[in-house]
């Protein structure tokens, strides 16, 4: 047992504070878990998600440091003693209260996409290999934690929310576009409704995805290259060829 | 208060829950062209579902062509200890393959096969390798699947909505008053039909695998409704949760560690299980380490190692290595993979059980064995429906998923629970559908029962002084972990009880400070009614019935008795606001269920296989 201090934030979207608090910690302990004896003991009526406390189901995701994470997955000890562990809710999207943020936004653009539409001759027997699907399966790891929403700057430092879906809903198409049953096409609404050509290939998502999705490299830079095809740049599509990272194992 | 501010939604139907069980059965609402509300307490696609991690169990053969849904029925029912509905595990089996083939088609990928079809595993008291399955991440593809195809039908979805109590005008339903977590403000919703899919109550417990969101409230609405709650002594404590570090005591290790090999044993470096075949499960279990090893590695012959006995005799037996000073050093045994495959199968065929022990526990389960031990994990019993439309007592009132009963007996076989919130969510949708075919008028709102639902909750927020919530809680989760646990006995129950009726005392008083927006100390608050309802529940049934089966353990009735088979327990609220339980006699069994169920395991093969032959 250890004390530890913490610094949350409490209010919503006009107004709040960083307040401090001082809680014991177990060994073994998460962030999450220090929250919840603060919130028990503390600050009955503090707002926070969660539920798996696995890492499975993405509520609990919030800005620790500054570093945007699933709070549940961040062991205390990842923080030196002495510090000051500070938790913020996302801030890519409004403040409702405390460590909650409003993510709505990410359900309304999940509606604008066009659905999986299986290829009705094969019905009933639906065979696809392993190899075949082993992309798709990457994608669907996808927790909706949106962590990677969060820090797109496109999303966040731009506010562009109304011309890109975000690098969530871009694997969700690459995941349908790669669906090897799929018939539908969605290449010129992930140019023109999604707006793949806002993301300039920073992979600041690619780095805070729990699931270690390869975002960038195996979603969104596939799905501008099946833009590019289709509205023949030869020149561009040299580009995103050379600028793609060798794909990690 | 003035009910008229309040706002007033129309739906034909209301679904409670949005994981597998209420979006599958939304989705058939909507489907069949009703005006559908999906309300939930978290954001959509967090529900437990989400978490479900070794597959979704039908026979679709792929994996061993010998299975079938006649096989699949008689595993049910003998995990059941014979005391499912028989009706329901008949439709159970008949239908899941046909719901698993279905998401398919809406755009599920599914592990699979060398030959490209569906692949299934191995899991405890399946006789074949029977449960689709993606990685140990099974729920979540289910609930993405199911989201996705809801959300583009017009589903209406209310998320981050807590529903309170059901309306009713006279007899039947007429619909539901909910509270928005954000602000706190209060939404009626006017409807012919609510369907309950509200999920288990494990949060009453102190080691569970369950969510916050676990709190009984299904049980508790339909309860305060007149319905009636049946089965609640079969609580299943899943064998292996974490029990190191103490902060995640509880969280579920999957089954499917087992199912791909996986052994336990104790702190003698003996493997227990084979000292703990029962007779029921002998003939079909290895009793050697060697026979075990052959079926690991794909001998149809060898039988199936006792690792994968059903998860009561495995529960029983880790406890009672613990009690006998053979424990791992933080009371659980140990749970082996690492010797049994190698580092890169284990990451790949199990790779969140990897990361999960990685980060929480800093433990590389491809070099360490794990320790487990006991954990609340699933609630057989629930509300009472009837099979086919799966409606309650009440008209317009219907359950599915986990919180009804009768599937699953006294106790669930894994992979189960998947596939009975598909089959079952499905029946409730039709059944809603077809109930709301054949009522003729609207059902009126009684303003008085809305205000004082409303009144109710808001009143723990005006109080001056009272009992805080998060301690009445632990104190429950206390009392329900020592008297009401994997082992009962009639005092111990009897003292649960009398701590019980204290604990309605202390939550008649309770206290949320605050405001009402986004307050989770008033939210828990409001879940005690339901968490004290669904603990008195189990404790009266478990008391009642004087045996040993499946689940549910007495140390003062050990055994199964012929004579209990013969009853279900049932729970309802009297006209003096107390809990009624009540011994009730079960239908006949149909006589063709009855045979297969009984037939041994040769037997039955060998009748599939003729079927299968003249059928080519
Ligand atoms: C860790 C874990 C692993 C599991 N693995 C497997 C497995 O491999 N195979 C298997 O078959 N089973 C498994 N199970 C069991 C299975 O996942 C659950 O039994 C099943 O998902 C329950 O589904 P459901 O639709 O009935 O309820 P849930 O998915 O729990 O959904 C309940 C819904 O009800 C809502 N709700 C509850 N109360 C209210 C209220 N008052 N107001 C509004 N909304 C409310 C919740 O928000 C939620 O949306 C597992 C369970 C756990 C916990
Ligand atoms: S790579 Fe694209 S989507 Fe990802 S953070 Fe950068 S701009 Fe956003
Ligand atoms: S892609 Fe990764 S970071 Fe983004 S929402 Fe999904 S799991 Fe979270
Ligand atoms: S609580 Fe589910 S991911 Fe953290």
């Amino acid at each position: 047992m250890a004390l530890r201090n913490f610094k949350l934030f409490r209010g919503n979207q006009n107004e709040g504070t960083m307040e401090h608090y001082s809680v014991e910690v177990d060994k073994g302990m998460v962030v999450l878990d220090a929250i919840h004896h603060i919130q028990a003991e503390q600050a009955g009526d503090m707002a926070l998600r969660w539920n798996c406390k696995a890492g499975k189901c993405g509520s609990c995701s919030v800005e620790i440091n500054g570093k945007p994470k699933l709070s549940c997955m961040t062991r205390m000890n990842e923080y030196g003693p002495e510090e000051t562990i500070s938790v913020r809710p996302l801030q890519s999207f409004p403040v409702m209260k405390d460590l909650v943020s409003d993510v709505s936004w990410n359900y309304e653009q999940n509606k604008n996409i066009t659905p999986f539409k299986p290829d009705p001759l094969k019905k009933g027997n639906y065979i696809m290999m392993q190899e075949d699907i082993d992309r798709v399966q990457e994608f669907r790891k996808c927790l909706e934690c949106y962590l990677c929403q969060n820090v797109c700057h496109v999303l966040r430092d731009q506010r562009q929310k109304d011309k890109f879906i975000g690098p969530r809903f871009m694997i969700r198409l690459a995941s349908l576009e790669m669906h090897p049953l799929d018939t539908a096409d969605r290449i010129p609404d992930v140019k023109d409704t999604h707006g793949s050509g806002m993301c300039n290939i920073t992979r600041c998502c690619t780095d805070v995805c729990p699931e270690h999705i390869q975002i960038t490299d195996n979603g969104i830079i596939p799905l501008k290259e099946r833009v590019v095809d289709r509205y023949y740049d030869p020149l561009l599509r040299l580009f995103y060829k050379l600028f793609r990272r060798k794909s990690p194992n | 208060m003035n009910i008229t501010e309040i706002k007033t939604v129309e739906h034909d139907v209301i679904v409670l829950g949005a994981g597998g069980a209420g979006l599958r059965a939304a989705i058939e609402c909507s489907m069949q062209g009703l005006s559908t509300g999906l309300v939930c307490k978290s954001l959509l696609g967090k529900a437990h579902t989400v978490m479900a991690e070794g597959g979704v169990a039908a026979s679709l053969g792929n994996a061993d062509a010998r299975d079938h849904w006649k096989v699949h029925f008689r595993d049910t029912m003998r995990g059941g200890k014979f005391l499912n509905n028989w009706r329901m595990a008949e439709l159970h089996a008949k239908q899941a393959p046909e719901r698993v083939r279905e998401l398919e088609e809406w755009g599920a990928v599914f592990d699979r096969t060398k030959t490209g079809l569906i692949n299934q595993r191995n899991f405890g008291g399946h006789r074949y390798p029977r449960l689709a399955h993606v990685g140990d991440r099974t729920g979540l593809e289910i609930i993405r699947t199911l989201q996705d195809r809801g959300i583009h039908q017009g589903i209406e979805v209310y998320m981050e909505c807590t529903g309170l109590d059901l309306l009713k005008d006279k007899d039947r339903i007429s619909g539901m008053v909910a509270m928005w977590r954000e602000t706190g403000e209060f939404i009626i919703f006017r409807c012919k039909a609510v369907i309950l899919a509200t999920g288990g109550g494990g949060k009453a417990w102190k080691i569970t695998s369950n969510s916050w969101e676990y709190t009984g409230d299904g049980y508790g609405m339909a309860y305060e409704a007149g319905a009636e709650l049946m089965d609640m002594e079969f609580t299943q404590f899943h064998p292996t949760g974490m029990v190191w570090p103490p902060s995640v005591r509880g969280t579920l290790v999957t089954e499917g560690v087992r199912g791909e090999g996986g052994i336990l044993v104790n702190a003698d470096e003996e493997r227990f299980m084979f000292n703990n075949i029962s007779n029921r499960f002998a003939a079909e279990t290895a009793d050697t380490e060697e026979e075990a090893a052959r079926w690991l590695a794909g001998d149809k012959d060898a039988r199936r190692p006792p690792e994968l006995l059903t998860r009561d005799v495995v529960a029983r037996a880790i406890r009672k290595e613990v009690q006998a000073g053979r424990g791992s050093p933080h009371g659980g045994a140990f749970l082996d993979i690492a010797t049994r495959r190698n580092a890169e199968d284990i990451k790949r065929k199990l790779p969140s059980m990897y990361h999960q022990f990685k980060v929480l526990a800093e433990l590389d389960i491809t070099k360490d064995p794990m320790e487990v031990g006991p954990t609340l994990h699933y609630f057989m019993g629930g509300i009472r429906v009837d099979a086919d439309s799966q409606m309650t007592r009440v008209p317009g009132l219907f359950a599915c998923g986990e919180c009804a009963a009768g599937v699953h007996g006294a106790n669930r076989l894994g992979g189960n629970s998947l596939s009975d919130l598909l089959v079952c969510g499905k029946l409730a949708g039709s059944g809603a559908v077809n109930y709301i075919q054949a009522v003729s008028t609207v059902p009126e709102l009684n303003d008085e029962q809305a205000k004082n639902i409303i009144r109710s909750a808001t009143n723990i927020l005006n109080r001056d002084t009272g009992g805080n919530p998060y301690l009445i809680h632990e104190k429950l989760q206390e009392l329900m972990q020592n008297n009401v646990g994997i082992v009962r006995s009639d005092e111990l129950l009897g003292e649960g009880i009398q701590g019980l009726v204290d604990l309605w005392e202390e939550y008649a008083n309770v206290k949320a400070d605050g405001t009402s927006q986004f307050n989770p100390g008033w939210h828990e608050a409001l879940s005690l009614r339901n968490l004290l309802v669904t603990s008195e529940a189990v404790a009266r049934a478990a008391r009642m019935r004087e045996e040993s089966r499946g689940a549910h353990t007495r140390l003062d009735f050990e055994g199964e008795q012929a004579a209990w088979l013969q009853y279900n327990i049932v729970l309802k609220k009297t006209e003096d606001g107390s809990m009624s339980t009540e011994k009730v006699l079960r239908d006949e069994p149909d006589a063709e269920l009855m045979r297969i169920a009984n037939l041994s395991i040769e037997a039955l093969e060998a009748e599939v296989l003729r079927e299968k032959d003249s059928t080519g």
